[in-house]
């Protein structure tokens, strides 16, 4: 598919096409404002294509009514750079406040949460407060709030890009793990370290095109 | 336990910015009132119309020299007119008994007026009010007859004079009310930018759109209800203080206002304020609030 965003004079993203199986771990790599971040927008119907299809869990979300996105991206898991976290939450509180806006009961939580927070390894910091985390903290306890309904697809937006490198690895780690579960993980970095060492599908994007798509693939 | 976070939500909603809300909620109070005492107003007039046609009359006043004849000859004319319902001889003593009666607050006015000098008249209901020139035609130019009066057009003063207040008093209430509708949209737009954040999280774990937007349309819905509960109430106090009180003399003349239409106003002011209230809050969000 091609985006072109408003009054922008090239696409961000031109004749590009991409498949991906269920259970695959994906890296999108490329230089700054190659069009990365556009992919991740697009499978969550944040933006849509001018033209072409995005097909997600066998949906073609970019004709959907807007009235069945939510229910859909209930189907994903999203990690971004920035956390996006709310501060005036616990690491419990902001997990739950995922379940309770879909209309999950407490005791869900109650059941559901601590068990998401153990998995994630922030097992006895869930009454923590985001400021009172390191950033490798908060990014994991991002992943528990993406993870915690156990969706088909978790999407990570440069999930590293504020953390050292040894915390890097360790949210990698966790990654991976998730993706042992069978949950397809679509991952963008510009990490090279990360890319070496995971050996996983590479996809380089240069200019809104794909200049490389390899199986076991490094950086550059 | 969904509707209970919803509720809880606007609570929070509404407290975070008071001031704003105080200020939602006033500006609803007056547009409500005003729009209830138009409203109000109009059913009144509507009543008074019914109440005076009913009875308007035309008074042929006949002059003091009058002879019994004329008076006889006039009246059997009165009698087989087919325009005419029904036909009241007042006498001078009658005329005096009605003025004394309808300006018993006034013993001055009263005792300025001697027992014969009002004149006696014919009161004439008509099958049909508004055929009162023929009527003139054919009676003014008798011998006896001093004048015939169409009370229609009298009343027809007061009914217009009625109509532009309450055609003003709409205005004022429609400017009022976009003032309300304009502080809603603000009011929404400042909650929901503060709530950014929790709303940009559950857009993206896939909350509802509803779930995301009732409780910004609960807060507009509230004040709204609050407001139109105050209206409400400055109606009551209204009739109690003013038509009831200041202006019972005047009620005698407008009819006074019952309180099955003053109570009537809750339910209308309540439905007017909060649909309108919640479509403001609602377009607000489409804006506000992308999926
Ligand atoms: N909302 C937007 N409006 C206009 N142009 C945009 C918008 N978002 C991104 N772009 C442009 O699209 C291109 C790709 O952006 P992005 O997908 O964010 O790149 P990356 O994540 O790889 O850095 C960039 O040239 C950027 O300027
Ligand atoms: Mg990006």
């Amino acid at each position: 598919m091609t985006k072109t965003y408003p009054k922008a004079s090239r696409p961000s993203l031109d004749d590009v096409s991409v498949s991906i199986e269920k259970g695959d771990f994906v890296f999108f790599i490329g230089p700054s404002g190659s069009g990365k971040s556009s992919i991740v927008k697009l499978m969550l119907h944040e933006i849509k294509p001018n033209k072409g299809k995005v097909i997600v869990n066998g949906k073609e979300i970019s004709s959907m009514r807007s009235w069945k996105i939510p229910s859909f991206r209930r189907s994903i898991g999203c990690v971004f750079q920035d956390f996006r976290l709310l501060p005036n939450k616990t690491a419990y509180e902001n997990v739950a406040f995922a379940l309770e806006v879909i209309g999950k009961s407490k005791a869900v939580a109650r059941r559901v949460v601590p068990e998401v927070l153990e998995l994630v390894g922030l097992g006895g910091k869930e009454h923590r407060y985001p400021h009172e985390l390191s950033g490798g903290e908060q990014q994991r306890v991002a992943v528990a709030r993406a993870f915690v309904n156990r969706p088909l697809i978790l999407l990570a937006d440069e999930p590293t890009g504020n953390l050292d490198p040894d915390t890097s690895i360790e949210i990698m780690r966790l990654l991976d793990r998730i993706n042992r579960t069978g949950t397809t993980v679509v991952m963008v970095t510009h990490d090279s370290n990360i890319v070496n060492q995971m050996r996983r599908r590479v996809i380089e994007i240069e200019g809104g095109r794909i200049v490389r798509d390899q199986a076991r693939g490094v950086y550059g | 336990m969904r509707a209970k976070y919803v509720l809880a939500e606007m609570l929070v909603g509404l407290w975070r910015n008071v001031t704003m809300t105080i200020a939602m909620i006033i500006t609803m109070i007056v547009s409500l009132s005003m729009l209830g005492a138009s409203l109000l107003m109009y059913m009144q007039v509507d009543e008074m119309k019914g109440h005076y046609y009913e009875q308007v009359e035309v008074s042929i006043y006949l002059e003091k020299s009058i002879q019994d004849a004329e008076r006889s000859d006039i009246k059997s004319k009165l009698d087989s007119d087919p325009l005419v319902k029904n036909v009241l001889w007042e006498t001078k003593e009658m005329a005096y008994e009605n003025f004394k009666a309808q300006f018993r607050d006034a013993p001055d006015l009263v005792n300025a007026i001697g027992a014969d000098e009002l004149p006696e008249s014919f009161r004439v209901a008509l099958h049909d009010p508004k055929k009162f020139d023929q009527i003139n035609a054919t009676y003014a130019g008798l011998p006896g007859v001093d004048t015939v009066v169409d009370q229609q057009k009298l009343l027809q003063k007061i009914f217009d004079i009625l109509g532009s207040i309450q055609n003003l008093s709409l205005v004022v209430a429609g400017f009022m009310g976009l003032a309300a509708l304009l502080l809603v949209a603000n009011t929404i737009q400042v909650a929901a930018y503060s709530k950014r954040r929790e709303v940009a999280v559950m857009k993206l774990v896939g909350a509802s759109n509803w779930f995301i937007q009732a409780p910004f349309v609960l807060e507009a819905v509230f004040a709204a209800l609050l407001g139109s509960i105050l209206a409400w109430v400055m109606l009551v106090v209204g009739k109690v203080v003013l038509i009831d009180g200041k202006l019972a003399a005047l009620t005698d003349l407008l009819l006074p206002v019952s309180w099955g239409n003053v109570n009537l106003m809750l339910p209308i002011l309540a439905g007017i304020g909060s649909v309108v209230s919640a479509v403001t809050a609602w377009v607000t969000l489409r804006f506000y609030i992308r999926v």
